[in-house]
């Protein structure tokens, strides 16, 4: 577990660095997200990484089967604007509620309409 | 109770790490007991509980903040370990990336462009619509483009989650009712519309449909960071 995290840590840190030195439009998480894929891909054939490649995957594993819990500090947030929810709070659902459905949407439909254009359904 | 023992404990961060913890696990147990309804969202129950136990105690949120940011802190080694489903199913990632990339900019485009619409529509501050804009993104994300814009982070924070938790509720009945079958598109729509929150929700569903929606999200950050300005 000490390995997985440890792994995970020091690729965020690398994307951070990165991110810094591209001006910051590319959040560091995400390089790091980018970076620890290449680089598994490339060393999953080398023996001595093994053991390191499991409790990475492992440990990532556990992470994501509770990624929920990590929005609550931030969600919590919301006691702080109360007063908006109270003087606004339906005006505010109504836009999250509308622009979500409409790029739920819009998402979902053009991925499955390239995905039939392209004939990607036909290797399936 | 001991008035003097709840002032020690309530100020220090040990409480509020333990019982941001304790609330989710009671209320990812009560979600467990109807899994198909997207409604019992743990996060959204977690939340709230928290929420309201605050408001009744009186206690702020930077006291709260105290003990949870060791939670709060660790979204940032989560997004890097959403590249470890990447890299087992990467032929699956390969043989879908023009759809991917299509989606991924209609999308976008279309995320920002509807909160900005309808956030003018209904005659929000400026500041207000700048904070909102984003709000498809993840939180650190999110919160970085609204104060680059002038908006307010802890607002944007806050309707970031909320985003997040509106797809989360939606996403299964939306899908269902569109008889949309293929996981890599519905997980793609809701990891783009709703972040991490989607993606939580995905993984709960499916895997494949967890994968693509994690895909979604971190290529989202980067283009509504690029895209937004068109907009404001």
């Amino acid at each position: 577990m000490i390995v997985g995290i440890t792994v995970l840590l020091v690729f965020q840190l690398i994307g951070e660095v990165a991110a810094y030195f591209l001006g910051g439009f590319v959040p560091g998480p995400v390089i790091g997200m980018a970076m620890i894929a290449v680089v598994l891909t490339l060393t999953g054939g080398v023996k001595t990484l093994q053991p390191a490649h499991q409790q990475t995957l492992e440990t990532s594993r556990s992470i994501l089967a509770n990624l929920g819990i990590l929005f609550v500090p931030a969600g919590v947030g919301i006691i702080q604007h109360l007063d908006l929810i109270r003087d606004r709070g339906f005006a505010l659902l109504a836009i999250v509620l509308l622009s979500t459905v409409i790029t739920l949407t819009v998402t979902v439909w053009v991925f499955i309409l390239v995905k039939r254009l392209t004939g990607c359904y036909a290797d399936e | 109770m001991n008035s003097a023992l709840w002032v020690y404990l309530a100020t220090s961060p040990l409480l509020w790490l333990a019982g941001t913890l304790v609330v989710w696990l009671a209320a990812t147990a009560i979600a467990g007991l109807r899994p198909g309804n997207p409604l019992l969202n743990p996060i959204m129950l977690t939340i709230a509980v928290i929420a309201m136990v605050l408001c009744l105690a009186g206690i702020d949120y930077k006291t709260y903040f105290e003990g949870a940011q060791f939670i709060h802190f660790l979204l940032g080694p989560a997004t890097v370990a959403l590249g470890i489903p990447l890299y087992e199913k990467l032929s699956l990632v390969k043989s879908n990336l023009v759809p991917m990339l299509a989606a991924l900019i209609a999308g976008s485009l279309t995320a920002v462009g509807a909160t900005v619409f309808f956030a003018h529509l209904l005659g929000f501050s400026s500041s207000v619509v700048a904070s909102l804009a984003p709000k498809s993104t993840t939180a650190a994300v999110a919160m970085a483009i609204s104060s680059g814009l002038n908006g307010d982070p802890a607002l944007t924070a806050a309707v970031v989650v909320l985003t997040g938790i509106c797809g989360a509720i939606i996403v299964t009945p939306m899908m269902n009712a569109m008889r949309i079958k293929d996981y890599s598109a519905r997980g793609f729509a809701v990891g783009l519309a709703s972040h991490g929150i989607g993606t939580a929700r995905a993984y709960s569903v499916d895997p494949v449909a967890g994968l693509f929606s994690g895909i979604a999200m971190g290529l989202n950050a980067v283009l509504t960071s690029l895209i937004v300005h068109l907009f404001l």
